[in-house]
């Protein structure tokens, strides 16, 4: 048990439950099955407006909020952190709203809320994973009208999208694009998968979870369904390559997550640690080590 | 001995139109645009298309090239992709299909036909990536073998077009067109605005280019210096109609409508 867990307990009272209403959570809930029906096809949605700044992504809140029930076991992270002030917001907003019980746990949550990150934890069948999305529109670096990105989606006109990729490889000769990086949803629609890592792209490939995506204030609901193909796009001749400096987590040694370079004490020691808060501290706790949050 | 039609070889089968306009019509009111244009353009062909500013020119090949709706007429093209097409009626996946590789649009204005911001391979890449081409140096290899046939300096294949001249984006919004071989360019005053040596050197490259591509190209500009160079056949434009039509020479040696005789006049040193 952590800070994060948390029963399922009494709701605020005078609010709605999950603080929309039901007729608000109804419309997001008919636009999200246009867009599980329609994989990474953005659809528009009224946003509303959430009691916190757009920033905190109030797409994924909405989101989140439509789909969650008294039976539902929620986890927030930012960053991979279950424990930043913006995860611990949301997680509270919801615990207050909807009383539902919160967990840290990636494997005993049915709803993940994210920002940034996909668990290194596999996700299974049922589970849903919401992602918050600053930017939903992949096309826009090349083409800042609405209508036609529209358009462009419409005809699986993508071109452009490589000539972006073209211009990465004749700058830095290779595709330097680190984060954010677009993908191919089944082979059809052109997708921002958010500012993940690439290092996560290939988590979103034939997903057993269902990956929703909520864009607030560009107003823009998209999904992956479970099992769906998600491509990265690439080149024949120089593929989709994640590249991570050969180092191992020094808090848990694992080697196959992704890690953030933070400050470890007030001597201002660099350390380098796993990003998902959660999955080093399992590790850590596995091999008997007191666990030190990163 | 007769043979079958269809055993013919190809040089001996009677030449279609690759393009042929009927009644084309775009009415901007008070008079403006172009009114009941007609004319066939045949494979191997440059048309040049003249008259004075506000005659209709643009107007015609904007309708062409899609960046306009005409309020009436059609236009009938020999597609190598799907055979006889009706232009005007095609699906806009279609027009867009053949506009990025059977056709290419020349803009007097360079900057709207590049992205300025993306290197100069990438422009002459971006035609070749959108018909599916996913190879990187393949792409590498077109955009510079372009870039020289355009006498391009292929060291500039990553700069982008804003640090060119008016002369090179000119040439790189040619080669950008070029790239996917396409049958049919259309052209409104691409040498509007450069110095005249510049032109020379420009009107010296398309026509090779055109010459050497199987090309055929529709040439709009008011200088008859360039028709005369480059235009197999020339249409005469006033008050967005057709006023003549003709072989090159002969519309320049001896001009028929009272408007082509001024036109005439009043470039051509006597
Ligand atoms: N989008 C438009 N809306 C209204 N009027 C237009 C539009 N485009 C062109 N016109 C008018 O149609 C007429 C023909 O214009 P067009 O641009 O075709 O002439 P042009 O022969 O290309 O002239 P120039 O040699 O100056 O480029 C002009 O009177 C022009 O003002
Ligand atoms: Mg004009």
């Amino acid at each position: 048990m952590t800070a994060m867990d948390r029963a399922a307990g009494p709701r605020r009272p005078g609010y709605n439950y999950a603080f929309l209403d039901e007729a608000t959570k109804r419309e997001i809930r008919r636009k999200l099955l246009k867009a599980v029906a329609i994989p990474g096809h953005q659809v528009p949605f009224s946003s509303r407006e959430m009691p916190m700044p757009p920033g905190w992504g109030t797409g994924g809140i909405q989101v989140t909020a439509s789909l969650i029930g008294p039976s539902d076991v929620l986890k927030v992270i930012d960053q991979g952190s279950d424990d930043t002030t913006n995860a611990v917001s949301i997680r509270r907003f919801f615990a207050e709203t909807a009383g539902v019980e919160t967990t840290s746990s990636t494997r005993r949550a049915s709803i993940i809320q994210t920002r940034h990150r996909v668990p290194e934890t596999p996700l299974s069948e049922g589970q849903i994973l919401v992602f918050q999305v600053p930017l939903p529109e992949p096309l826009r670096f090349l083409e800042p009208r609405e209508s036609e990105t529209r358009k462009l989606h419409a005809l699986a006109e993508y071109g452009s999208a490589y000539v972006s990729l073209y211009e990465q490889v004749a700058r830095h000769g290779r595709i330097a694009q680190s984060y954010d990086y677009p993908v191919m949803v089944g082979a059809r629609y052109l997708m921002r998968p958010s500012p993940i890592p690439s290092f996560d792209n290939p988590k979103l490939d034939r997903s057993p979870a269902l990956l929703l995506f909520g864009a607030g204030r560009e107003r823009r609901l998209y999904a992956v369904p479970p099992y769906t193909s998600v491509e990265s796009l690439s080149f024949e001749d120089r593929p989709f390559r994640i590249e991570l400096p050969p180092r191992r987590c020094d808090l848990c040694g694992a080697t196959d997550s992704f890690l953030d370079e933070i400050v470890a004490d007030d001597a201002g020691t660099r350390i380098f640690a796993c990003s998902d808060s959660e999955y080093c501290g399992e590790r850590q706790r596995a091999q008997g080590l007191s666990v030190v949050a990163p | 001995m007769t043979l079958p039609a269809t055993s013919l070889p190809t040089a001996l089968a009677p030449e279609q139109p690759l393009l042929q306009v009927r009644g084309l019509t775009k009415d901007y009111g008070a008079g403006r645009g172009c009114r009941d244009i007609s004319f066939t353009l045949w494979p191997g062909e440059i048309l040049g298309i003249v008259g004075e500013s506000g005659a209709g020119k643009s107007t015609l090949l904007d309708c062409l090239g899609g960046f306009a709706v005409p309020d009436a007429g059609r236009a009938d093209y020999a597609s190598r992709l799907f055979g006889p097409v009706e232009i005007f009626g095609l699906s806009e996946a279609r027009r867009r299909r053949l506009a990025r590789s059977e056709w290419g649009f020349v803009h007097q204005d360079a900057r709207r036909g590049l992205r300025m911001s993306v290197s100069a391979g990438g422009n002459v890449g971006e035609r070749l990536m959108a018909e599916g081409e996913r190879h990187y140096g393949s792409l590498r290899a077109r955009a510079t073998d372009w870039l020289q046939r355009l006498e391009l300096d292929a060291d500039r294949i990553d700069d982008p077009p804003s640090q060119f001249s008016g002369g090179m984006r000119q040439r790189l919004q040619i080669a950008r067109n070029l790239v996917t071989e396409p049958r049919l360019l259309l052209m409104d005053e691409p040498t509007g605005g450069l110095d005249l040596s510049v032109q020379a050197r420009l009107l010296d490259l398309l026509r090779g280019l055109v010459r050497g591509l199987d090309l055929s190209a529709v040439l709009v500009t008011h200088d008859l210096g360039v028709v005369r160079l480059l235009c197999d056949r020339v249409l005469v434009m006033e008050g967005g109609r057709i006023v003549e039509e003709g072989l090159t020479d002969q519309v320049l040696e001896d001009p028929q409508h009272p408007h082509s005789q001024r036109l005439v006049a009043s470039i051509l040193p006597v």
